[in-house]
């Protein structure tokens, strides 16, 4: 077999197949990339990090060669291509509309039909004498595997939750091990997700918190940002330690260590401070329960039994803390 | 360390009747809630089930259920807000997905 250009030249380079011109990539992670997942993390430019959906030639990918499908999202196309190194393979990439594969099968536009879709418009079955697809687990919310097969004649297979563990499941013969079946949340996929949530709530946390300090109220200011730091950073870090299940109550705790860590520094009366208390602690509360939605184990079940406590909580822990301040303008 | 969410809420069942005991829950449950024992698919613990909904969706016998759902407050506050089903903002403004 003669060496498709495919392997050597990058993406400008079309490969000539009998399902038309397809593009190449590379398994490389070049340092525009890395800039592009450090942008994305950090929510610049969020919707920007489309793929065009379609086929994709990765190596020189043969008839014989597997397929992988995967998002639109570049995250999720680059975790799996530079994972495939000294891989021949063709990939799949699916219209999820810019979002990973585990949020796009959630809402199902990683699903069964845009599946088959795919398969019939790109003509993939030109391309390969195997009808195999390799999805990724953390798909099959959105995918049925046996009605894929009745629409398209295609088995899809689940291969791991993680991209890096691709190649031993390869070696393994397609399959996954129950370690590669099971999704993880240590820290660093848990820190990795902080600065999102900063930035979200810092819009409107950090302003708050310049109007506070420009009208001389430090305290109020640096106790602010001190609840963002615990709801937004300190929640992801410490997770597992913070006591409790519910992420309302440990977010809490994360809220009462940063404010207790700031009293002895702050000069005013203990009745002063445990009114601001009553504030910042909810307010971390509040900020620290959003992170249910990118934690990777919280069901909607569950984030509906806590919030429907934590949410009147939260109020009225914060309209106490208030009508003690009020109050006490006239002690 | 396990991280387990709230106990007792999870809305997964297994009608083992229907089983067939191919497996696919236990390959596609992103949380190892299964264990095939005796042929037959088992919950081993239902509590470590985040409803995403994966198995009832590819179970070919249809012998599980789940009700679906994110598990993001983001998105059950807004629910609770427009009066809907919650539904998560992915890919515009929000922090969930």
């Amino acid at each position: 077999m003669t060496q498709n250009p495919c392997a050597t030249i990058s993406s400008a380079y079309k490969l000539d197949t009998p399902a038309g011109k397809i593009p190449c990539v590379t398994a490389e992670f070049a340092g525009a990339d890395r800039l592009a997942a450090w942008k994305a993390r950090w929510g610049i430019n969020r919707s920007g990090y489309r793929i065009n959906p379609g086929l994709y030639a990765l190596g020189s990918p043969s008839a014989d060669s597997p397929v992988f499908a995967t998002a639109n999202y570049k995250l999720s196309f680059d975790a799996l291509r530079t994972n495939l190194k000294n891989t021949a393979a063709w990939l799949l990439v699916l219209d999820t509309k810019g979002i990973n594969v585990w949020c796009a099968a959630g809402k199902g536009t990683f699903g069964t039909l845009e599946l088959a879709r795919s398969i019939m418009d790109t003509g993939l079955e030109k391309l390969i004498k195997h009808r195999t697809l390799i999805l990724p687990q953390l798909g099959a919310p959105g995918v049925c595997a046996h009605r894929t097969k009745f629409y398209t004649g295609f088995t899809v297979v689940y291969g791991p939750v993680r991209a890096r563990d691709i190649p031993e499941f390869l070696r393994l013969g397609g399959k996954a091990t129950a370690e590669m079946r099971k999704v993880s949340f240590g820290f660093f996929n848990r820190i990795i997700l902080a600065p999102i949530q900063l930035v979200y709530f810092g819009r409107y946390l950090l302003p708050a918190a310049t109007i506070f300090y420009l009208l001389g109220l430090k305290t109020d200011a640096a106790l602010t940002a001190g609840a963002l730091l615990a709801g937004a950073v300190l929640v992801p870090a410490l997770l597992p330690w913070l006591p409790g299940r519910s992420f309302a109550v440990k977010s809490a705790v994360a809220g009462l260590i940063v404010t207790a860590a700031a009293f002895p520094f702050i000069e005013m009366t203990t009745y002063q401070f445990c009114a601001r208390a009553l504030i910042y602690i909810p307010a971390s509360s509040f900020i620290g329960l959003d992170f249910t939605g990118a934690s990777t184990y919280t069901s909607l079940s569950g984030v509906k039994k806590e919030i429907r406590a934590a949410l009147p909580a939260q109020a009225l822990a914060a309209l106490a803390g208030l009508a003690m301040l009020i109050f006490g303008k006239f002690l | 360390m396990t991280t387990k969410y709230l106990l007792g809420v999870a809305t997964l069942k297994l009608d083992t009747a229907k089983c067939t005991g191919c497996g696919m829950c236990a390959n596609v449950c992103p949380h190892a809630v299964f264990r095939l024992e005796n042929r037959k698919a088992a919950i081993i613990d239902k509590d470590l089930c985040m409803e995403c909904g994966a198995c009832a969706l590819n179970c070919p016998a249809e012998a599980l259920t789940v009700k679906k759902g994110v598990g993001c407050a983001q998105a059950v506050r807004m629910g609770f807000l427009r009066g809907t089903e919650p539904e998560c903002g992915c890919g515009n403004d929000s922090t969930c997905c």
